[in-house]
């Protein structure tokens, strides 16, 4: 992986902000998501980021509705990858189902500020920043396997076809 | 060592002995999607199969912006329509029918035992019937359909007991609300909330759907109520399948045991923009607002129409405000209808709408302007939630927002029942 600049935000930054409602079942491409991604937490966002930034959060980041376009905005606008102190859950599955990943390393967050670079490599595990190297836990393979094939669907179809069908 | 209901429910499905932190791969009993069916179905036709696997797990409610109020919602229905047509799926409720969460459970669904999931956040409704019900993302949704196999992580549990007699004019929306406010937006995110106690015991379906749909506002991957005698007729007789109770065993190990007494509980408000803002409707008296809504997923059954039509009966809403009600289903407002509750609200002067997710989530039937607040029954009150980044939600229990409508601004319902 590579270099991205930091867009650092707080804690329990919600999916309405990440992608607001009235956007979730009209806009169904992604490049048109991207225009309108954290458009309720920073109106600039979108029109200034850059391929591989990163974003950095606190605590339980995406945390309310179910809607995976929160991940599929940020993954299509060009985020390579999200760092927090935590995810909601749900949030964190749609950003590992999107090729987005998701990693978890409280001290890397405290060490970044806004706008600084920070390097990731996720193979190894690691965040590097101004002020050090931080690890994060590694993903399983499994998981691992679907953030290589670029998400859920494109990793669903390679199984799809080696597996043999089962009954219902 | 005795298990939880998670890990009792995960280990059957998986065929094997399991504990919390374990993952899993399992086939869910039912699969819910609503609107957004249709973008699940692009995901789906990626996958290079022609046939849903399981055609019978599915049940699909259009419910998030129905009738469709433009045409690209109007396009995203017909496409769904013509999938469940053409993948001959049984179970399709079209855009009469209401909310998908009530429609489920009301249809017997939502059974004691089942594994459930849904491209819903608040799909851990069900946990209020016994079964072990958790919202997922639209991939996962996709890929479900095509292989009936998703990995799941057997949750910790946190149980809630809850203690006390409720006073008059609090209710289970105030329980949760309080309970959320106490214990933050993320103390249960990933785990099983438990609610138990006397005090859950004695609450209708209706209420104990309340707690459970906004344990998804702790970061709830599923809640549960263990089912007994006083909801099991109701499930019994809506029951679409066999179903088997489970519970967790008395010495099933808990993560965190968390006591909350109610019996000194008043009404409680979320303020913006989050659940856990909490505080007790006493020190936001006389706070003005624009437009109130009584309904949604939380709480827009019977019971709810019924308290909220106590409080208006023969009265009229302040002329300085607009009240929105919508009747959590159809047979909800049927309900309504032979009761005499819609007269109450058409009379008080209240728009009553046609059941479905209405405003709640943004899209239409009542967006807010900017610098605009609104009180609604609803989970959720994030920036921008029901419209504009500029407008405020609060979120308080039908009676509040009742006895609000009357004054145009927020009030304890205490001085109206």
């Amino acid at each position: 992986m590579s270099k991205g600049k930091a867009w650092k935000y707080g804690d329990d930054i919600n999916t309405d902000v990440i992608f607001p409602g009235k956007y979730t079942y009209s806009i169904l491409e992604p490049e048109e998501m991207a225009r309108h991604a954290l458009e309720d937490l920073d109106p600039d966002f979108a029109q200034r980021v850059k391929e591989g930034d990163v974003i950095v959060a606190g605590r339980n980041f995406g945390c309310g509705s179910s809607r995976e376009q929160a991940a599929t905005c940020l993954k299509a606008a060009g985020v390579q990858a999200v760092i927090a102190k935590s995810f909601a859950r749900i949030f964190f599955r749609n950003a590992i189902n999107q090729g987005l990943p998701a990693l978890q390393s409280e001290e890397a967050v405290d060490s970044v500020e806004n706008g600084e670079e920070v390097d990731i490599d996720i193979s190894s595990g690691r965040i590097k920043t101004g002020k050090g190297i931080f690890p994060f836990s590694p993903f399983p393979d499994s998981v691992l396997g679907i953030i290589k094939e670029g998400g859920l669907i494109p990793y669903t179809r390679k199984r799809l076809k080696q597996s043999q069908k089962r009954r219902c | 060592m005795g298990r939880t209901f998670s890990e009792k429910v995960l280990g059957f499905k998986a065929g094997a002995e399991v504990r919390a932190g374990e993952v899993v791969t399992v086939s869910p009993d039912y699969i819910l999607s609503h609107d957004n069916s249709a973008a699940i179905i692009k995901e789906f036709n990626k996958l290079g199969v022609d046939k849903v696997r399981c055609p019978k797990k599915l049940v699909i409610i259009l419910d998030h912006v129905v009738p469709a109020s433009s045409e690209k919602y109007a396009a995203n229905h017909k496409a769904i329509r013509e999938f469940v047509s053409r993948q001959k799926i049984p179970n399709f409720f079209d855009i009469h029918q209401g909310i998908c969460h009530q429609v489920f459970s009301e249809n017997g669904f939502a059974l004691p035992g089942k594994l459930i999931l849904g491209a819903d956040s608040h799909t851990t409704s069900y946990g209020a019937l016994g079964a072990f019900s958790a919202g997922i993302g639209r991939s996962e949704v996709a890929s479900l359909w095509a292989t009936d196999e998703i990995w799941l992580r057997v949750p910790e549990t946190i149980k809630i007991e809850i203690k006390g007699r409720l006073p008059s004019g609090v209710y289970a929306k105030d329980i949760i609300l309080r309970v959320i406010g106490a214990e933050g937006a993320d103390r249960a995110n990933y785990k099983t909330v438990e609610f138990s106690g006397e005090t859950v015991r004695r609450l209708s379906v209706a209420s104990r759907l309340v707690l459970a749909n906004m344990a998804a506002e702790m970061g709830a991957k599923n809640a549960f109520i263990r089912p007994d005698e006083s909801v099991i007729p109701w499930i019994k007789e809506r029951a679409r399948d066999e179903f088997e109770v489970i519970g967790s065993d008395p010495d099933a190990k808990y993560e965190a045991v968390l006591d909350h007494d109610v019996s000194s509980l008043q009404p409680q408000i979320a303020c913006p923009h989050t659940v856990d803002n909490v505080m007790p409707v006493s020190e936001l008296e006389g706070l003005k607002f624009h437009q109130a809504v009584i309904g949604t997923c939380t709480n827009g059954r019977l019971e709810d129409l019924e308290v909220a039509a106590v409080i208006l009966r023969g009265k009229t809403v302040h002329p300085r405000v607009r009240a929105l009600v919508i009747p959590a289903s159809r047979q909800v407002y049927l309900e309504a209808l032979n009761k005499g509750l819609i007269n109450v609200f058409a009379e008080a002067g209240c728009l009553v709408l046609n059941p479905g997710c209405g405003p709640c989530l943004g899209a239409h039937q009542g967006i807010l302007a900017p610098g605009e607040v609104a009180l609604s029954t609803a989970n959720r009150n994030f920036r921008g939630r029901m419209g504009s980044r500029d407008a405020e939600i609060y979120l308080a229990s039908p009676a509040t927002v009742a006895a609000s409508l009357l004054e145009g601004k927020i009030a304890d319902p205490r001085r109206y029942l």
